[in-house]
């Protein structure tokens, strides 16, 4: 079996806000190939997590450790559960698609052509190419989630952070959303917070569930007594087997109107 | 009129403000409005009122107290905003009074007279003098340097500061750097229009280029002109009819904004007509298609 180098350490890690703790003695590591599911109850301390692993949230005690060779706080892809961004703010699509290029530039990075070319794929492949020039006030939520994906993917991070990426994304969009995902995972680490555990245990590799407690599950396959075991009580909607293609469109048919 | 030295020597100084004042005006004002820190600006032009007093007491320039005091407050605010048990706005309207209470009691303490009190509270060209200009000019540059060249950097950490961390780790220092450079806009631009009425020549000129357009460096750049047109037409207007000068560029910008938002109410926003050019468009393809 061929070896994989870790990515990102996190090591008896205690987070939480204001003195209140969320997160106890959490340690988890993640691998350049993993596809990594974190699921667990509202409240348990997900986006905690990622927030730690990001470096916005400084823990109380343990250590995030990096492998600077292939990763550094920096070039980390980040998803938001909720955006903090004003949609007010006078600026356009492509400009908060292109901030995902910031990380791999200085304080006084300027755009150039080649920059708004892989926007421009970037976009495209997630279906907003038309929305470009719109400001954010004009988009709907789905629209958003996307432009927010697009700016995670455009800097071909070697670690995708996802926040419940499902929430917004339709089911016409969906199945190409994961299979879009899987394609990814060749070349990064995907880990991607979801309810959703039946149909994501289709797509990842390994569980993290949280709840205060972080336990990793070492496969893409999960059992509600597994769940009950972990201390996260959440329902299974459907088992990680079952192949979702039933439920694919094919429209790659001429069609003549 | 008679042209004479003195008037020559005045038209001279008053283009030059309105050229240093839109520049620094229109940047700053720009950041402030899409931010959201118009009511932070505001808490610290009326806090550095405080530096006002101070400088009239002390027997200094009362702009270099203004800074001062200016830059402090609004490097407590930012600090204070981190903290997560402070509300903002309530820190705001403290400093905010606090400011001009410090100011009234230096003012009335200091013995003898104060000379152009009523210019710091509403603004005067008048007394601009060539070290005013020189520093307002120094601002100019300074700013649009710094907005040329971390351009990227300052938008994305306006939009969106969480993400902004995620890829920079100069966030911190970067708003402590902006709200030090708005703070001494602001400052310096009281004498053009005072501490009362300063705070409007950065907001008006950007609230009208963006009904226009959404576009954070289109909004920088048209809110230099607007002010530029707004300023030289206020001192204008303020010199034929013998009015207040700042008061007069205020009125002004308004007028300009309220003509500005009717003539796009009756054309129907950019969104819509925009709308419908796309639905011709796709008509038109789709013409095409059949054919
Ligand atoms: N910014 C914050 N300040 C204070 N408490 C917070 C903050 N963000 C989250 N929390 C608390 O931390 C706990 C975990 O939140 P979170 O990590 O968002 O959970 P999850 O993503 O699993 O739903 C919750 O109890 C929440 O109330
Ligand atoms: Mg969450």
């Amino acid at each position: 079996m061929q070896e994989h180098n870790w990515l990102l350490r996190l090591e008896n890690i205690s987070a939480g806000y204001n003195g209140d703790t969320v997160l106890s003695d959490v340690s988890l590591q993640i691998s350049d190939n993993d596809f990594m599911g974190v699921i667990g109850p509202n409240g348990g301390g997900k986006t905690t997590l990622l927030k730690v692993m990001l470096g916005l949230l400084t823990p109380f005690y343990g250590e995030v450790i990096f492998n600077r060779e292939l990763l550094t706080p920096y070039n980390i892809g980040y998803l938001p559960q909720m955006s903090e961004g004003d949609i007010s703010f006078p600026v356009s699509v492509r400009d908060i698609v292109m901030s995902g290029l910031m990380q791999s530039r200085g304080a006084m990075a300027r755009m150039k052509r080649a920059d708004r070319e892989r926007s421009a794929t970037v976009m495209k492949d997630l279906g907003i190419w038309h929305l470009r020039n719109r400001c954010l006030s004009e988009l709907s939520g789905g629209e958003l989630q996307r432009v927010y994906l697009g700016r995670a993917l455009i800097g071909s991070p070697r670690l995708l952070l996802l926040d419940e990426p499902g929430n917004f994304v339709d089911s016409s969009f969906e199945q190409g959303f994961y299979d879009m995902l899987k394609e990814l995972n060749k070349k990064m680490a995907v880990v991607m917070v979801s309810h959703d555990v039946g149909t994501i245990s289709a797509y990842v590799k390994s569980f993290a569930c949280v709840n205060g407690k972080l336990h990793y599950h070492d496969s893409g396959r999960i059992t509600n007594d597994q769940l009950k075991d972990y201390g996260c009580p959440i329902q299974l909607i459907a088992h990680g087997d079952i192949p979702h293609t039933v439920l694919q469109k094919h429209i790659d048919g001429d069609i003549n109107i | 009129m008679e042209i004479s030295i003195f008037n020559y020597d005045f038209l001279i100084r008053s283009i030059l403000a309105a050229l240093f004042g839109s520049i620094t005006a229109g940047i700053a004002g720009t950041y402030i409005v899409s931010r959201r820190l118009v009511f932070l600006s505001g808490g610290v032009t009326h806090a550095s009122f405080g530096g006002i007093g101070m400088g009239y007491f002390l027997g200094v320039n009362p702009i270099v107290g203004a800074a001062l005091f200016g830059m402090v407050s609004a490097m407590g605010i930012e600090y204070l905003s981190h903290k997560q048990n402070v509300k903002e706005d309530s820190a705001i309207g403290f400093l905010w009074a606090f400011g001009m209470a410090v100011g009234v009691i230096f003012i009335y303490i200091t013995p003898g007279y104060t000379p152009n009190l009523m210019s710091y509270l509403f603004g005067s060209l008048l007394t601009i003098g060539g070290g005013d200009l020189a520093a307002l000019m120094v601002l100019s540059l300074v700013m649009i340097l710094f907005f040329a060249l971390f351009y990227r950097t300052i938008l994305y950490i306006s939009y969106d500061e969480a993400y902004a961390r995620t890829f920079s780790r100069h966030v911190t220092l970067f708003k402590y750097l902006l709200i030090v450079l708005v703070s001494l806009v602001i400052v310096l631009n009281i004498r053009i229009a005072g501490v009362v009425l300063v705070l409007s020549m950065l907001t008006i000129p950007p609230n009208f280029v963006m009904l226009f357009t959404k576009n954070f460096k289109k909004v920088m750049i048209w809110s230099v002109v607007a002010g530029f047109v707004g300023m030289t037409g206020g001192i204008a207007a303020s010199w034929y009819l013998d009015i207040p000068t700042g008061a007069t560029i205020i009125f002004v910008m308004v007028a300009g904004w309220v003509m500005a938002r009717i003539i796009k109410g009756k054309t129907g926003s950019s969104r819509s007509r925009r709308d419908i050019k796309n639905k011709l468009y796709r008509k038109e393809v789709i013409y095409k298609d059949v054919k």
